[in-house]
């Protein structure tokens, strides 16, 4: 195996080239810098990445040789470069949510996700640049500079997860993890074409994930192919002791041996249709075709609205009648209270926000700002210098939905209605749909500076907000482009059923192949 | 329901963030345009609806009432800004006192 082709190595790949000898741990981490360096992931291009540390991926790289060196069982992400989102707690390398108020902050402790990940054999590369606090729809609201989509630099990559699908799709990592509250890993994969992956909510621990809305947060993966996603997650999926929300349910294999067929070999790339920025990216080739026969997929009216965008309606319905081809039945279902869920979740997300962002205050973490003239001025100058404008405004909006006299009418009625939505989901699944399919995003990546309404932000999260509310795990995978942009499909399945979930995705991706990326 | 400035003034006090008055202006406005858009929920009956607070399925697993090490990686002085006989040395509070606070 060469180095040369890292950018269309899968991570399955990478490990068991790794676990044979025909590539060290080492210049695994020196393509994906090597990539990182060709490709500008620099602050001043598409900033991609908030921190790095060579010399010291490289030291962890030869530790892990000399463990291989001595028959030690690795695991299955053996020598897999892995870029992880900058509100995920690291040892060695900063964790600053891209927010000024932690900036410099380093995290005595590692969150359970990390570990797990080096565990099976990964390697941390760097950490990824975001919407401040996980709040955003665009990577424009981080402290550090907006980063921008490799398919089109004049465009965003979406948020707040956008570095970790940019890295991604970049080719500089088969692996990144995100975290999602509305849509944050499955939006940004859509508009950088690539996978993204929300699990079950407490099927990953959320144990080192600075919490923003914490009935809500998950920490999901970002794969160049579904294999990729499904191996990210297999590796860090499981009960937890240190987080009380994570599950004890059973995590199954995901990947595609699983399924029957063995991981594919590495093919010929199509540099053309794989063309990003200035350097081509190819992908590894799609699994085999896989059938479908005896699954149920759902088609909810409210995500195909009259307004939808024709383009993207006619990818959807490309990828329906594929699923129709290899055997899947596909079933017109409603699910009424979804076009609420905007509204629910923007009263609940700021409300949670609001009580677990109150810790950053000058005492206990990062910045400081002291004027002399008494603590609370010093809380105030400290939050107010610290904190981005969309951070302020959704702490005040949250503040303001659990005051005195609006709490009833606004974040008590959200709950309910968020049960209402949650029950939509849990009647469609009990009437034997197996799967929803969706777009991931009413439009294609938008370009930097585009959106200044903070609503119109909001509402790119129609399609994703509602698995969170609800909790059930849900996957954007490429299903075409539109104006050369990436265009996403969004298939949701039942709480803990990720791996028909992923048996869906492998099949669509299968099917599309290159397709996916045109 | 539009949010006043008074509001805007009130919850930024309460979330203790220095608000000024031109972002107030413009805080007032953002926040009831937002809050307009959530009016939509007042029209839906969830009388007989349960609240969901999270969506954790199956309870909340236990784990083993056992004493664990802390999770710290290194030594406390290595992440402290300073310390001293083992203590944490943090700027006096006393020298923070609000005037106005005291006062009242």
């Amino acid at each position: 195996m060469s180095v040369e082709n890292f950018t269309m190595l899968g991570a399955a790949d990478i490990a068991s080239a790794v676990r044979a000898g025909d590539a060290s741990p080492t210049e695994m981490v020196r393509a994906s810098f090597n990539r990182a360096r060709d490709i500008g992931a620099g602050h001043d291009e598409l900033n991609i990445f908030l921190h790095s540390d060579q010399e010291a991926s490289e030291h962890e790289a030869k530790s892990m040789q000399e463990r291989l060196q001595s028959a030690a069982d690795i695991g299955i992400l053996a020598g897999v470069p892995v870029a992880v989102k900058d509100n995920i707690a690291t040892l060695g390398l900063p964790t600053t949510c891209g927010s000024k108020i932690l900036a410099g902050y380093v995290s005595p402790y590692e969150a359970t996700a990390i570990t797990r990940l080096r565990a099976n054999g990964a390697l941390v590369v760097a950490k990824t640049n975001m919407d401040e606090f996980a709040m955003g729809s665009s990577t424009e609201n981080s402290a550090f500079g907006p980063t921008r989509n490799p398919h089109d630099v004049r465009c965003v990559p979406g948020g707040s997860s956008g570095g970790s699908a940019a890295a991604v799709a970049a080719g500089i990592t088969p692996i990144a993890l995100g975290s999602e509250t509305g849509g944050s890993v499955r939006q940004p994969a859509a508009f950088c074409g690539v996978v993204g992956v929300k699990p079950t909510y407490g099927r990953v621990s959320r144990y080192g994930l600075v919490a923003f809305a914490s009935s809500l947060d998950q920490i999901g993966v970002v794969g160049r192919t579904v294999d990729d996603a499904a191996l990210g997650l297999e590796s860090i999926a499981g009960f937890d002791k240190m987080d009380s929300t994570s599950s004890d349910a059973e995590v199954p294999v995901y990947r595609l041996s699983a399924l029957g067929k063995p991981a594919p070999e590495v093919g010929a790339p199509d540099t053309e249709a794989m063309r990003i920025g200035r350097n081509p990216v190819a992908l590894p080739p799609p699994p085999s075709a896989k059938t479908l026969e005896g699954i149920v997929i759902g088609k909810p009216r409210e995500y195909f609205p009259d307004t939808l965008d024709t383009n993207i309606k006619d990818l959807c319905e490309r990828a329906l009648d594929r699923f129709r081809s290899m055997g899947a039945t596909v079933r017109d279902i409603s699910l009424p209270r979804s076009p609420l869920a905007i509204p629910v979740y923007y009263i609940l997300a700021p409300a949670e926000a609001s009580s677990n962002l109150a810790r950053f205050d000058g005492v206990r973490y990062g910045l400081r700002v002291d004027s002399g003239k008494g603590l609370k001025a010093m809380y105030e100058s400290t939050r107010s210098q610290g904190f981005g404008p969309e951070v302020t405004r959704r702490i005040l909006l949250g503040t303001y939905v659990l005051s005195a006299g609006y709490y009833d009418a606004y974040y008590k009625k959200a709950q309910a209605v968020r049960t209402l939505i949650a029950d939509d989901f849990r009647a469609v699944f009990t009437s034997g749909v197996n799967a929803i399919f969706t777009p991931t995003t009413p439009t294609p990546a938008f370009p930097v500076g585009a959106i200044s309404d903070p609503y119109e932000m909001y509402l790119n999260d129609i399609f994703t907000v509602t698995a969170n509310l609800a909790g059930v795990p849900a996957i954007s995978v490429p299903i075409g482009r539109m104006r050369r942009l990436p265009v996403g499909g969004q298939v949701i399945t039942a709480h803990f059923d990720e791996y028909t979930m992923f048996r869906v995705a492998y099949a669509l991706e299968a099917s599309l192949g290159q397709e996916a990326h045109q | 329901m539009a949010v006043t400035r008074e509001d805007v003034l009130h919850i930024a006090d309460l979330a203790r963030l220095g608000v000024d008055s031109a972002r107030a202006d413009e805080l007032t406005r953002e926040l009831s345009s937002i809050l307009q858009h959530m009016e939509v929920l007042s029209q839906i009956d969830t009388a007989q609806v349960s609240l969901t607070a999270g969506v954790g399925a199956g309870g909340t697993p236990l784990r083993p009432d056992e004493r664990v090490a802390p999770l710290m990686e290194g030594t406390l002085e290595s992440f402290a800004p300073s310390m001293r006989d083992g203590f944490f040395i943090v700027p006096r509070l006393a020298t923070h006192e609000d005037p106005t606070e005291s006062s009242a």
